[in-house]
């Protein structure tokens, strides 16, 4: 009986849990489409490369 | 019981030699101290690898994050955040364990003797919230406040061991503007190979912003890790193997686990499972946990 119960707590806890993740993950997922998206259009991929293919001084810790 | 022994370790040591001799595959640099200047640094790499690196052919997302806010047009970084909240979303912090060059290193330097070494100590799971502080305050703070990329300028040990120590000691002119900073950053990056040798991943575990994002992002991720509750004997054997100090019984998806498999290698039952799993099998049961953070 005890061990029914137990399962029991434990599908129920899996399904609340599911619940919050499988949406979560959706979201975490359309929201990273939309933020490289838009961050390529307003030219933000420009900013890194130009930083990128430079020298950082302040990387190397010369500036 | 297991009847076949998996052992992850070559495995995963394979693919971080070959990630970062992929990631920094323009060897001329290296010749002559020189940065690659193609169009694939538009692409970030999930690990923290320098862009400055004279074999980089990816950027740093790191960098790239401190790019966008060190400059005066945007206070958001979406494009670089995007590929960091992407690469969180499918493997977590698989990328800490598996992909990151600097965490290579570490791993390396851990190797060294002493054979007996420092797991866990007093005010290690406080210390362990300073990379979200180095996160907030460092990379987006005083970066959007300063417009210099604070975090490349004053901490990051992966710039002066990929890009400072091999541009400075190839480039005359840089030798020449070698100052405080350049000491100060040579100093930071020697005490932490140092603690490396004593501590698994003192970078990662305290101060890592990168992997502060992907620790947000590892109980959700799609590739994951699951214990069967109905064949783990609790024997302890997976929190005595983990090397992040995790106990993946009580929290499979552990913040602070980097999915380096030694917990799934060392259990006798073969009752942690991983994979990129949606929806774990009704077998799965202790998945449930992985809101909680151990």
């Amino acid at each position: 009986m005890q061990k029914i119960k137990t399962s029991a707590k434990c599908a129920a806890a899996r399904v609340r849990s599911l619940a919050v993740r499988v949406p979560a993950w959706a979201l975490l997922c359309s929201l990273a489409a939309v933020m490289l998206l838009t961050g390529a259009l307003r030219g933000e991929a420009g900013i890194q490369l130009a930083k990128a293919i430079r020298v950082c001084l302040e990387c190397i810790g010369i500036g | 019981m297991k009847n076949k022994k998996s052992n992850r370790r070559p495995l995963r040591l394979i693919v971080q030699l070959l990630w970062a001799v992929i990631t920094n595959s323009y060897l001329t640099g290296f010749f002559q101290g020189k940065i690659y200047q193609g169009n694939l640094k538009n692409i970030c790499v999930p690990g923290l690898n320098c862009s400055s690196c004279p074999g980089a052919v990816g950027s740093c997302p790191i960098g790239s994050i401190q790019a966008v806010l060190s400059g005066r047009k945007y206070k958001l970084a979406l494009y670089a955040g995007g590929f960091v909240l992407m690469f969180g979303a499918l493997v977590g912090r698989l990328v800490c364990g598996w992909l990151c060059p600097f965490g290579l290193v570490q791993e390396i330097m851990h190797l060294l003797p002493p054979k007996k070494k420092l797991k866990t100590f007093r005010g290690d799971r406080q210390l362990r919230w300073l990379k979200f502080a180095v996160l907030f305050v460092l990379v987006v703070l005083l970066t959007l406040i300063s417009h210099e990329p604070m975090f490349c300028k004053w901490l990051c040990p992966a710039g002066t061991l990929e890009a400072g120590i091999p541009l400075v000691a190839l480039n005359e002119q840089l030798q020449s503007l070698v100052g405080g900073l350049y000491i100060h950053k040579v100093v930071i990056l020697v005490l932490l190979l140092v603690l490396s040798v004593f501590i698994y991943r003192p970078f990662c575990r305290y101060l890592c912003p990168l992997g502060a994002i992907y620790s947000l992002l590892n109980p959700l991720s799609l590739y994951r890790y699951s214990i069967n509750k109905h064949s783990c004997v609790n024997c302890g054997a997976c929190t005595r193997a983990c090397p992040m100090a995790c106990s993946p019984v009580e929290n499979p998806n552990s913040m602070e686990c980097i999915r380096c498999g030694k917990c799934v290698d060392v259990c006798p039952t073969d009752s942690i499972k991983t994979g990129f799993v949606l929806r774990p099998s009704p077998a799965d049961t202790s998945d449930e946990n992985t809101a909680q953070e151990n």
